[in-house]
């Protein structure tokens, strides 16, 4: 009797149905990123140097928080691994604000102004008050140049 | 609504009335020959001040309802349409958005008033338990209604509360997910979610009055607290509320009237946030959040536990503990007029309130948080150490037997 | 006792609301400039208004949008164009529509609109109730002209900057000669006003110098426009003029809401006289 009173507050229908996001990743040049917006939610797009996906590599295991290997994090959902290329959430796993990039914070990947917390060159949390890495959604990559998140 | 009435119906309309529905003896049991203390001092005028301020924030709010527009395209420029293009539409707004400061500001004073004087002690607790429903209440829709302008503020703020439910993914996980897209009716903060917050806002205000109205009945059941902390003894230690009260507390309402007309007319937008009047924008997160300035405290408190679920905890933890006050705090003596001790730790408690809304106001940044943590831990401290402690230790000094006795004893003092 | 607790709240309500306008980088506290809608009295100085509103027409307006103003409030009462110089005499105009020169400003733009009776769009000459019209159909058509930076909406920007008037005249005013030993990137230019942290451009000694990073090249040079009032044009007048006119853009209503306001505090004030009198007779005779 009550649930259709609870369940009209979850996702209705055509937000649920909201299409997937292409990338066109031939536009980002090497050490930059950009926000797109996926269902409602800005995701980071990253092209990575060659030095930060050798430090995101070289991070051993036990010094996270959530441990998660880059090679985990910048594989897409059909397997392909191409570690230039990093997607991942850009809401704060704390509390929900969109990180600074380019390096920012003390672990050279992202920093989140509102509390404080430092993210490495993986997105993995190193230190602050977020208690998981930002999160990777879904993706694959359509070609070389093109990516489809969702 | 306690004691016998001492209402008289004139024979005719209001003696019919009076059998059928005695409205006109409720009105006069409670608001004219109600019997209160007549040592009441200014701090006890805040209860009719804050009966304005939610019935000035019904009305402005249920007007401006029928200017603005609850969707996110539109939220931002039916807000700058109220204030530019609807008759006195600034004027109500102002009111509205500034009201919500003064309220807070009352609530509290109104709170540290109880805590001083021990208003929250038998036979009153069930008067403060519905105290602090109010102001739960207060902060929720407080709350909802920031996020109506769909500003930055508006936006970030939504999106860092509602976050905090997603720390419940540590006790189970996926629960705490699930409850925040229950409450944003998709994946982030968006269009249902403002939708729902307009509804919620426009509902809480009259469940408030609701319970406020409960609040008042609960408070005339044993009558008045009164400064000294010593129950009524005798019709002779109180005064008719009207015309005693009612005149006070009107001298009163108008003084903080007309802080609020400063505000409203000649500084409207020193208590919010520059922010605000920028558009939301889910891709930038302003480089410094803050909430209001009435949740300073807790932002704060928030803050200054390094764990997700703790500092969510802690924060809901400082306004659950007040629900338990009454039983924290055993000590015979009401009054902290006569506990020496106690009103030390009182004003220490004051004080460590107003620095965490100072820190809740800073970035948090090494030594903020630190001075956040001493404050939290002190916080808690007074209500869970200090007050039971004291209620064994403390010997009340000169108690005075009866309210008359106190007053002759301060006349004595006064010439 | 109530003293102690009084000044206590006060200052804490005081500390509350000094949210430190520098926490988002390390910028210079904006000049203190004098102005003529300040303080209780204040009211916007219309010559100043209208000047203003020729620099945003003949400057910014190039990039900025005003999207939340319409021609019509330039005439409304309050705006820079409520009185008009008609021959030696000021006019006023009770309907904006009969304005002639707020007629004449929204004559300039090309509005599209439509669809006519075949169902096609076509332009025609503004009118007061259209609003403003934007640089750009949206915002990453602003983008791509902008080199990625995106140029703020002006309605409310007062308003939406801390200590807005003062910071924005400082903005204007504060393009200084980039220090000794500061890289600045291409494409962007150095000002001492504008929030941001220098740490990784700066190569010279010491700390790195206030301010930050701004894609708005310089926008206002000595003599720009051209004032029909015979002002001169150096970037301090224009910038403090376009300030005035972008305070009235953001608070139409400041003038109307001061003088109610004097009217209220009036009143409130005789009533809390007359209560605090009546207060004192009745209680005169009960100990308490």
């Amino acid at each position: 009797m009550v649930w259709p009173f609870v369940d009209q507050m979850n996702p209705s229908g055509d937000t649920l149905a909201l299409a997937s996001t292409e990338v066109d990743l031939s536009q980002i040049p090497e050490g930059a990123q950009i926000k797109v917006m996926w269902r409602g939610r800005p995701m980071f797009v990253r092209h990575r140097t060659k030095a930060e996906i050798e430090e995101a590599q070289s991070v051993s295991l036990s010094q996270l928080k959530d441990p998660q290997t880059d090679e985990d994090r910048a594989t897409a959902a059909d397997g392909t691994y191409r570690p230039e290329w990093l997607v991942m959430s850009a809401n704060c796993t704390h509390l929900g604000c969109v990180p600074l990039g380019d390096g920012a914070g003390e672990y050279n990947g992202w920093f989140c102004p509102c509390h404080g917390s430092h993210y490495d060159s993986s997105g993995r949390i190193r230190k602050g008050p977020a208690p998981t890495n930002l999160p990777v959604p879904e993706y694959v990559f359509l070609s070389d140049t093109k990516i489809k998140i969702g | 609504m306690s004691g016998p009435s001492t209402y008289k119906p004139k024979p005719g309309f209001e003696t019919w009335l009076d059998q059928r529905l005695p409205l006109i003896r409720f009105a006069n049991d409670t608001m004219i020959d109600f019997p209160t203390p007549k040592n009441l001092n200014y701090w006890w005028t805040f209860g009719g001040i804050l009966a304005v301020c939610l019935v000035l924030q019904i009305i402005t709010g249920i007007v401006l309802a029928m200017n603005y527009v609850a969707h996110t395209d539109l939220a931002f420029q039916s807000v700058e349409r109220i204030m530019r293009d609807v008759n006195f539409g600034w004027l109500l707004r102002y009111m509205h958005s500034n009201g919500a400061s003064m309220f807070f500001l009352a609530v509290y004073l109104h709170m540290a008033r109880g805590l001083y004087y021990g208003s929250y002690k038998a036979p009153r607790e069930i008067l403060w338990i519905l105290g602090v429903i109010i102001f739960l209440l207060m902060m929720a829709t407080a709350f909802m209604g920031y996020v109506l302008p769909w500003g930055q503020m508006s936006y970030w703020g939504a999106m860092v509360i509602t976050n905090l439910f997603s720390s419940f993914d540590q006790l189970i996980p996926g629960l705490g997910t699930s409850i925040t897209t229950w409450l944003w009716g998709g994946f982030s903060v968006d269009n249902p979610t403002l939708n729902r917050f307009f509804s919620l806002h426009y509902l809480l205000p009259f469940v408030i009055f609701a319970v406020v109205a409960l609040h008042v009945w609960a408070l005339h059941v044993p009558g008045n607290n009164n400064p000294t902390g010593i129950e009524v003894k005798s019709k002779s230690e109180t005064v008719p509320f009207h015309p005693y009260y009612t005149v006070k507390d009107g001298f009163a309402i108008v003084i903080f009237l007309m802080l609020f007309a400063a505000f409203v007319f000649f500084n409207p937008n020193a208590l919010g946030h520059a922010d605000n009047y920028i558009p939301a924008d889910p891709l930038v997160t302003p480089a410094h959040i803050v909430p209001e300035w009435y949740f300073l405290p807790f932002y704060a408190m928030l803050r200054a536990v390094p764990d997700k679920l703790g500092g969510v905890l802690v924060m809901f933890g400082s306004i659950g503990l007040l629900f338990i006050l009454p039983w924290l705090d055993r000590a015979k003596t009401k009054s902290m007029r006569y506990r020496p001790i106690a009103k030390q730790f009182w004003f220490l408690f004051i004080i460590a309130f107003l620095v965490l809304g100072y820190c809740g106001s800073q970035p948090a940044d090494g030594p903020i948080v630190l001075v956040a943590q001493i404050a939290t831990g002190y916080y808690f401290a007074y209500f869970l150490i200090i007050l039971p402690l004291l209620a064994k230790l403390e010997t009340p000094k000169g108690v005075p037997t009866s309210i008359s006795a106190a007053v002759l004893s301060s006349d004595k003092k006064g010439q | 006792m109530k003293k102690t607790l009084f000044l206590g709240l006060a200052s804490a309500l005081a500390l509350s609301l000094a949210s430190p306008a520098d926490a988002a980088g390390y910028a210079k506290q904006p000049k203190d400039v004098e102005w003529s809608f300040s303080g209780p009295f204040g009211t916007f100085d219309r010559a100043a208004m209208q000047r203003g509103f020729q620099v945003y027409k003949e400057v910014c307006a190039a990039c900025h949008s005003m999207k939340l103003l319409s021609y019509r409030a330039l005439g409304e009462k309050g705006g820079p164009f409520e009185y008009v110089k008609i021959g030696d005499e000021l006019k006023h105009f009770d309907n904006p529509n009969d304005n002639p020169v707020v007629k004449a400003i929204a004559a300039e733009q090309v509005i599209t609109d439509g669809p006519d009776e075949v169902g096609d769009m076509f332009e025609r000459p503004g009118r007061p109730a259209d609003r403003f019209v934007s640089p750009f159909p949206n915002d990453n058509a602003a983008r791509a002209a902008n080199n990625q930076a995106l140029p703020p909406d002006m309605s409310v920007i007062v308003k939406a900057r801390p200590n807005g008037a003062n910071y924005i005249y400082s903005l204007l005013t504060g393009y200084y000669e980039p220090p000794a030993g500061l890289n600045v990137p291409v494409g962007q230019y150095y000002n001492a006003y504008f929030p941001g942290d220098l740490k990784a451009y700066w190569k010279g000694e010491g700390h790195a110098p206030k301010g930050g990073f701004i894609s708005m090249a310089p926008p206002l040079i000595d003599d720009i426009v051209t004032y029909s009032d015979g002002t001169p044009a150096t970037v301090e007048q224009m910038s403090k003029d376009l300030v005035t006119f972008l305070a009235w853009a953001a608070e139409p209503k400041m003038e109307e809401r001061k003088r109610l306001g004097f009217g209220v505090m009036l009143f409130l004030g005789i009533l809390a006289l007359l209560l605090y009198g009546s207060y004192r007779t009745l209680w005169r005779d009960i100990k308490h």
